[in-house]
C-alpha cells in the first residue's frame, strides 16, 4: 500500500517507479493474454495454411465471403438507422422530462445488463411460427397461416435493435441534456416552430451525441453474432458467425483470421473517424 | 402551440412503445417460466415450479449454473483486483507512457469479441486449458479489466488531489493517507467495477463459447446449445434465472449509485 500514498501525492522520487509497478500486472496479464494471442491469430492470415495473400484473395473475392460481408453491412446499417429513429424520441423524454427520466433509466439499463442470449431468445418465443404473437394471430383469426417474424432479415432487426438501442440512448441522453434549457423556448419565442426549432438547433447540438451513439451501434452489430445466429435465416450468415464456424466447425484458422482482421479494421477505423467527428464538433 | 404539443405526444408515444419493445418480451419469458403447461401459452394455463424442479433435477443445468457462478466470483475479484491497482497507478499523472499503458488496457473493450475470442482460444488452446475453469475466468477477466479501470478512474477523478498531501502534512503515513482517505473515496467506483465484471461475465456467451466442454460449461454456453430446435419451457426457466442474477447484480449496481463517486455507466469506446 505504501507506494500508492506516496504516488498519490503527486511528489518524490519512488513516485513513477510506484506508478509503473501497480499497473505493470494488468498490463502483463492484458498484453499475454489477450494483445499477443490477438496479434498471432491475425498473423494466421498470412501464415496458414502457407505464406502469402492468399487468405485474403478468399475473403475479398470468392462470393461465399462477399455474401456474407454484404449481409453484415446490410443488417449493420439497417440496425443502426433504426436504433436512431426510435432513440431519439426516447432520450428525449428521458433528458426533458424530469420525472420520467428515473423509470426511463431503468427500463433502459434493464436489457443493458441482461443477457444478450437471454434476450434474443425471449424474440424466439415470441416470434416463431407456433410463439405467442403468431398463436394470438391465428387464435382471433386475423390470419390463417403463420407470419414469418424469425429465421429472416426481420426476425433479426426487431432482435439486434433491442439489443442495441441503449447505446444510441444513453449517449442521445447525455448530450441532450447538456443543452441549454433556455434555448428551445428561446427559438420558440423567436417565432420557430417546433419542428424548425428542433431541427435548427436541439438537432445539431446533439450531434456529437448522435454520431458517438451510431457509431458504437454500428461497430457492435458488425462483430454481433448470437442475434443473427438464432433469429436470421440459414443463408442471412454474418462475418462474425463465420468466424467462430470457421474455427469451431472447419478449423480453418487462415481464413478466420483474415475475416478478424477485415472486421478488427472496419471497426477501428470507423471509431477512429467517429472520433475526430466528434472532437471536431466540439467547440475548443 | 398545437404543433409543439403533437410532437410532444409523438415523442412521447414512442417512447412508451419502446419502453415495452425494451422489456415486454423477457418479462413474458418470465411469466411463462412459471406455466403449468408444456406449451409455450401465454397466458399460462397455471402456475407451476415445475420447470424450476426440471432444471434442479437436470444434472448439465446443476452443473453449467455452478461453474459459472464459480467463474463469476473468481473474475470479479481478480479483474477488481489487477484493475484498481492500475487505474490507481495511472491516476494523476499523464505521461506518454501511463497513456501507452492506458490505451493498451482499454484494448478489449474496442476489439470485436468474436476477435478477441479466438485470439484468446488460441492461447488457452495451445496451453492446453481448454474446458477447466482457469480458462474461463482468464479468459472472462482480461474483458473485465477495461470496466474496472474505468469506473476506478471515474471515481479517483472525482476526488480532491489535495487531499492525501493535507493527511501527509497532518502526519500520516502514506499507507494510512491511503487507506483512510483515498479507499474510502473510490469504494463506489470499485464496487461498480465488482458488479460490471460479475455481470460481464456471468452474461458471456462467445468466449465461453470456444472455452467450454461438454465436461465444462457455463450457464449461457448449455443455454446456447439448447435454443436451437424446438423450444421446450425449462429454457424459459433457465432464461429467467439468469435474468434474475444481471437483476440482482444491477440491484446492487443502483444501490451504488446513489451514493456519490460511483461511475456512471460504462460503455464501449
Amino acid at each position: 500500500m505504501e507506494p500508492v500514498a506516496a504516488d498519490l501525492t503527486g511528489a518524490g522520487p519512488t513516485s513513477r517507479a510506484s506508478h509503473l509497478l501497480l499497473v505493470l500486472p494488468a498490463t502483463l496479464f492484458v498484453l499475454v493474454v489477450f494483445a499477443l494471442p490477438v496479434a498471432w491469430l491475425l498473423s494466421r492470415s498470412v501464415s496458414d495454411p502457407a505464406w502469402g495473400l492468399d487468405n485474403f484473395r478468399t475473403v475479398l473475392r470468392e462470393p461465399v465471403y462477399l455474401g456474407l460481408m454484404r449481409n453484415t453491412v446490410q443488417i449493420s446499417v439497417a440496425t443502426t438507422v433504426l436504433c436512431v429513429l426510435l432513440g431519439y424520441p426516447v432520450a428525449h423524454v428521458m433528458a426533458t422530462c424530469p420525472r420520467l427520466t428515473r423509470l426511463l433509466t431503468f427500463v433502459v439499463l434493464v436489457p443493458f445488463w441482461s443477457s444478450v442470449l437471454v434476450r434474443t431468445f425471449a424474440w424466439m418465443v415470441l416470434l416463431q411460427n407456433n410463439g405467442l404473437i403468431n398463436r394470438a394471430l391465428l387464435g382471433s383469426g386475423l390470419v390463417r397461416q403463420p407470419i414469418e417474424m424469425i429465421f429472416n432479415r426481420t426476425g433479426v432487426l426487431i432482435g439486434m435493435v433491442q439489443v442495441l438501442l441503449p447505446f444510441v440512448i444513453f449517449p442521445l441522453y447525455g448530450s441532450i441534456r447538456a443543452i441549454d434549457p433556455a434555448l428551445m423556448p428561446a427559438a420558440a419565442c423567436m417565432g420557430a416552430t417546433p419542428a424548425r426549432a428542433f431541427l435548427r438547433v436541439q438537432l445539431p447540438l446533439t450531434i456529437p451525441g448522435l454520431t458517438t451513439g451510431a457509431t458504437l451501434v454500428f461497430v457492435l452489430s458488425l462483430g454481433y453474432f448470437v442475434t443473427p445466429a438464432l433469429l436470421g435465416g440459414r443463408r442471412d450468415v454474418v462475418i462474425a458467425r463465420m468466424i467462430q464456424m470457421e474455427i469451431g466447425q472447419f478449423g480453418d484458422w487462415g481464413v478466420a483470421a483474415a475475416l478478424s482482421l477485415v472486421l478488427l479494421v472496419a471497426t477501428l477505423s470507423l471509431l477512429g473517424f467517429s472520433r475526430l467527428l466528434v472532437r471536431r464538433g466540439r467547440p475548443t | 402551440m398545437n404543433a409543439g404539443r403533437l410532437w410532444r405526444w409523438l415523442a412521447y408515444t414512442v417512447c412508451g412503445l419502446v419502453a415495452i419493445y425494451l422489456i415486454a418480451p423477457m418479462l413474458i419469458v418470465v411469466i411463462i417460466s412459471f406455466s403449468s403447461s408444456a406449451l409455450l401459452t401465454f397466458p399460462p394455463p397455471g402456475f407451476s415450479w415445475r420447470w424450476y424442479q426440471n432444471l434442479v433435477t437436470t444434472p448439465a443445468w446443476r452443473e453449467s449454473f455452478t461453474v459459472s457462478l464459480e467463474v463469476m466470483t473468481l473474475t470479479a475479484l481478480l479483474a477488481t483486483t489487477l484493475g484498481t491497482m492500475a487505474a490507481v497507478g495511472l491516476a494523476g499523472r499523464r505521461t506518454r507512457w501511463l497513456a501507452g499503458l492506458r490505451t493498451l488496457l482499454m484494448a478489449p473493450l474496442v476489439v470485436p469479441q468474436i476477435v478477441s475470442a479466438a485470439g484468446i482460444f488460441l492461447l488457452l488452446d495451445a496451453c492446453g486449458w481448454v474446458g477447466t475453469i482457469r480458462a474461463l475466468v482468464t479468459a472472462h477477466t482480461v474483458l473485465a479489466i477495461p470496466y474496472v479501470v474505468a469506473t476506478v478512474g471515474a471515481a479517483l477523478e472525482t476526488t480532491d488531489p489535495g487531499l492525501v498531501p493535507a493527511a501527509l502534512t497532518l502526519g500520516a503515513t502514506p499507507s494510512v493517507a491511503f487507506r483512510r482517505i483515498t479507499l474510502p473515496l473510490i469504494r463506489p467506483g470499485i464496487l461498480s467495477g465488482l458488479l460490471f465484471a460479475a455481470v460481464l461475465s456471468f452474461d458471456e456467451l462467445i468466449v465461453s463459447l470456444f472455452l467450454s466442454t461438454p465436461r465444462t460449461r457455463t450457464v449461457t454456453v448449455q443455454m446456447w446449445s439448447n435454443v436451437f430446435g424446438d423450444i421446450d419451457p425449462a429454457i424459459t426457466a433457465i432464461a429467467s434465472l439468469i435474468l434474475l442474477v444481471s437483476m440482482l447484480l444491477l440491484g446492487a449496481y443502483s444501490l451504488i449509485g446513489r451514493r456519490r463517486g460511483a461511475g456512471s455507466v460504462v460503455m464501449p469506446l
